[in-house]
């Protein structure tokens, strides 16, 4: 009985065996990665480039042009030539006059579900802000993905005040939420009914970015001169 | 000859219905309930899993001879975790909404047991040719019932089906749909569907066994 177990079962195959299969598969896995990473980089950075560009002139819907500015820790502002991660970036607009028309600010903060990443439009001519887009945000859907679509919602965001008072150092009122129907004030968010945690989110990141942005912005408007 | 290119299509057909992986299987209900909130992204998902399912059965089938039985499964999952890397970059590199919309579960595919499922039953004991017609039909399937999911919750939940509005603006979408809790109530209804189909055909089975024997009894 035992004599016939062992003869049946196979001899079992040696350490090297192990290691040549799982040490080949794995290189050979590796090397597949890294080429399908290189081949598809420079099209993922375009890709993001381009996502970006368009969330820029959506918040900025009359620049044709724009270039990325770096605070730097003096306060002032100068041209980013290449890539910034990690910096504190702002992208202003230009028409096709090269005027500057407003900045586009990324902000985010934590919403529902999740942090809510967006970008918004700063116009200097309206001294508020013209226009917003989320970027990145895991809201219900059906509910708190509301803040991306409603209508009514987004014309908050058509003029929404941030002057600033008479030293300029800082927002003259600060961005509040409303209840839907109770706004009398340029600078309030009129929320929305079903998602009132996600649109009162929304007027906390604008409040929170346009505080720290704005004053900075305002008194190094003429770094943004002449840009690209 | 004719033999072997017979049942590799039936290799290939029987994951499209009868042994199909969401609906009668019932594997891979993580990405199955998650991602099916749209017909798109329900579609891009099952395509993603068919390719890595695809893939990795050839690889998995080639190496067969190479790969000693103890890191059998160690060595799959690397192989399939690999193929999961480059649809994730592919993905990226088409597009980025889709991307987002897919989120986590791209990196979730690894996971789902379909696929070690299929590597460990049927392409490690199997020839290639045989191997990609089992991955084909399997990962067809796979689509082929998230897109039945998604397609169900996209047109009650948003009155839409691939973005296109489909009723008059006075449709009241029924929001729960596209929620959680839609992907569980859809996928009953296609279960209760598929279940029947199968009840019904087996009594048909029945009764025409019944009949020819009474015939033969007459006769």
């Amino acid at each position: 009985m035992s004599t016939t177990e062992i003869v049946a079962s196979p001899a079992p195959p040696s350490v090297w065996h192990m290691y040549r299969a799982m040490v080949g598969v794995g290189v050979c896995c590796g090397l597949l990665i890294v080429g399908v990473f290189q081949a598809t980089l420079p099209v993922i950075k375009r890709n993001k480039a381009e996502a970006l560009q368009k969330a820029i002139f959506h918040v900025l819907p009359n620049a044709t042009s724009s270039s990325t500015f770096r605070l730097e820790e003096s306060g002032s502002f100068t041209v980013l030539e290449g890539e910034g991660a990690g910096e504190q970036l702002v992208y202003a607009g230009y028409d096709d006059n090269r005027e500057l028309v407003g900045l586009a600010v990324e902000a985010q903060g934590m919403g529902y579900q999740d942090v809510i990443r967006l970008i918004y439009g700063y116009s200097f001519a309206e001294d508020g802000i013209i226009g917003i887009q989320v970027l990145e945000s895991k809201e219900t859907p059906g509910l708190g993905d509301k803040i991306e679509t409603d209508p009514d919602f987004l014309k908050n965001f058509e003029r929404l005040d941030v002057s600033l008072v008479e030293d300029q150092s800082q927002i003259a009122n600060p961005i509040v939420p409303v209840k839907r129907g109770e706004k009398n004030n340029p600078w309030e968010v009129e929320g929305i009914t079903g998602a009132t945690i996600s649109s009162v989110a929304i007027a906390d990141i604008l409040n929170e970015s346009a505080q720290f942005w704005v004053p900075r912005i305002r008194s190094n408007l003429g770094d943004f001169q002449g840009g690209e | 000859m004719a033999a072997p290119t017979k049942s590799s299509t039936d290799e290939f057909i029987k994951g499209l219905w009868k042994e199909n992986p969401v609906f009668v299987q019932v594997l891979g209900m993580c990405p199955v309930l998650a991602v099916s909130n749209t017909a798109l992204n329900a579609l891009a998902m099952g395509l993603a899993t068919a390719f890595v399912l695809v893939s990795s059965n050839i690889v998995v089938s080639l190496l067969r001879n190479f790969i000693p039985k103890q890191v059998r499964i160690a060595t799959y999952i690397l192989v399939i975790a690999t193929f999961v890397t480059v649809v994730d970059y592919v993905i990226q590199a088409i597009s980025l909404d889709l991307y987002k919309a897919l989120g986590a579960f791209i990196a979730l595919i690894v996971v789902n047991c379909l696929i070690l499922g299929r590597a460990e039953a049927f392409a490690s004991k199997n020839t290639v040719g045989r191997s990609i017609m089992d991955g084909l039909g399997m990962g067809v399937g796979f689509a082929f019932a998230l897109f039945c999911l998604g397609a169900v919750r996209e047109i009650l939940g948003a009155g839409s089906l691939f973005d296109v509005q489909l009723f008059h603006d006075s449709f009241q979408d029924w929001v729960v749909m596209i929620l959680p809790s839609g992907g569980f109530f859809s996928l009953a209804g296609w279960l209760v569907l598929f279940n029947w189909l199968e009840r019904r055909k087996a009594k048909k089975g029945e009764k025409a066994k019944v009949a020819a024997l009474t015939e033969g009894t007459a006769s």
